[in-house]
């Protein structure tokens, strides 16, 4: 009976969607705002990478949004698996051995190329897909391939708050250096250069660079914390 | 090919996840099953929401040259979709957390057993008895005198 029940639920919420799915102009869908922001983007930002344009420049407050809910997530993960005090004597009774040889072997190879991927692709958000979050993902994967390896030696979590912490205000310091500047809050600032060059798009890569590393140093000590 | 159909194939395929993420929430038992059925049903509604911005004949937002040389899709759905998956990863990475909680605090994640010991416990603090199945068939039989009562006409 409940089965059958989610199951007509399921059917219905389908038909209700591909009622709606059949109503739109499919794949020539009618952009007001997309097509002003596809010309205006380019002088505007500098940037190459429009997707970029409107996370960092026309929608920045979103984007500082998210930051803070993300971090809240974090937090409150954090929370949730603080350590009690019978979780931390049986830590102590089960000293944590390492992985084996192949796995220690990979890590080692493994983290300096995903540091560095990680960093190419926050570091070139406004010129290629990709971006603070997407590089962020990545940086967080390096530290934990190497904490899977090596599960006694941890991360510092006292270093990851404070990557985080720096790397949060700095967003929020560049936003206020705009505001200070005469423009909005986060307004891009600085030289937009030519277009298609990796020092170009002023501002934007460096708000780019903090959201990589807050979402690194954030994932990787939720990963941390999931992991003890 | 045709460019409709492609477009088509695709929007059932986002349609699709997100009733099989919907039948695996009312359906699963198991909690990391409802976790999971809600992470198809986010991939099916992030797939729907960029195929707002897709347009066939265009390319992805991206210049290559100094000029617009092609049309290219919607950028805001994109930007837009970036969000719901980030904020995706921070609600599953929440839930997760507070399973391993559940999972520590009642040894297990079945739903139906969680109730049963949640409500023992709900009974147990405030000192009444477990309240009967509503479920429960209530047949022919007397109610069994309470013993109290039966002390007390004694």
């Amino acid at each position: 009976m409940h089965k059958l029940a989610s199951l007509l639920f399921a059917i219905g919420l389908a038909a209700l969607l591909i009622g709606l799915a059949a109503q739109l102009p499919l794949g020539m869908t009618p952009m007001v705002v997309g097509q002003a922001i596809l010309e205006q983007a380019p002088g505007e930002t500098g940037s190459a990478n429009i997707v970029t344009s409107v996370v960092l420049a026309y929608r920045g407050i979103d984007t500082l949004g998210e930051l803070a809910i993300l971090f809240a997530a974090a937090t409150v993960a954090g929370l949730v698996l603080a350590p009690s005090i019978h979780a931390e004597s049986r830590l102590r009774a089960k000293p944590r051995h390492d992985a084996g040889l192949v796995l220690r072997a990979g890590s080692d190879l493994l983290f300096p190329l995903l540091l560095s991927v990680g960093f190419y692709i926050v570091l070139h958000g406004h010129l290629t897909p990709g971006g603070g979050f997407q590089g962020g993902v990545v940086l967080a994967a390096a530290f934990f391939v190497s904490f899977l390896a090596r599960p006694a030696r941890q991360p510092s979590h006292v270093g990851i708050v404070l990557i985080e912490a720096l790397a949060g205000a700095s967003f929020i310091g560049i936003g206020l250096a705009a505001l200070l500047g005469g423009g909005a809050f986060l307004q891009p600032v600085l030289d937009k250069g030519t277009l298609g060059q990796l020092v170009s798009a002023g501002s934007l890569p460096l708000l780019y660079l903090a959201v990589g590393l807050k979402v690194g140093a954030e994932l990787s000590g939720l990963l941390a914390h999931l992991a003890e | 090919m045709n460019p409709p159909d492609l477009i088509t194939i695709l929007i059932s395929g986002g349609i699709g996840l997100v009733a099989i993420g919907a039948v695996g929430m009312a359906v699963s038992r198991h909690l990391l099953r409802l976790v999971l059925a809600l992470a198809i049903a986010e991939a099916g509604a992030n797939l729907l929401l960029v195929l707002a911005g897709y347009r066939w004949d265009a390319v992805a937002p991206i210049l290559t040259g100094a000029t617009v040389t092609r049309p290219m899709v919607d950028p805001v759905p994109q930007a837009l979709v970036l969000t719901a998956i980030v904020i995706g990863v921070g609600v599953q990475a929440l839930a997760v957390a507070l399973l391993i909680r559940v999972k520590e605090a009642y040894g297990t994640l079945d739903i139906r057993e969680l109730k049963t010991r949640v409500e023992q416990e709900i009974c147990g603090a405030a000192g009444i008895a477990p309240p009967e199945s509503a479920n429960k068939p209530g047949g022919g039989q007397p109610y069994p005198v309470p013993v109290t009562t039966s002390r007390e006409s004694a």
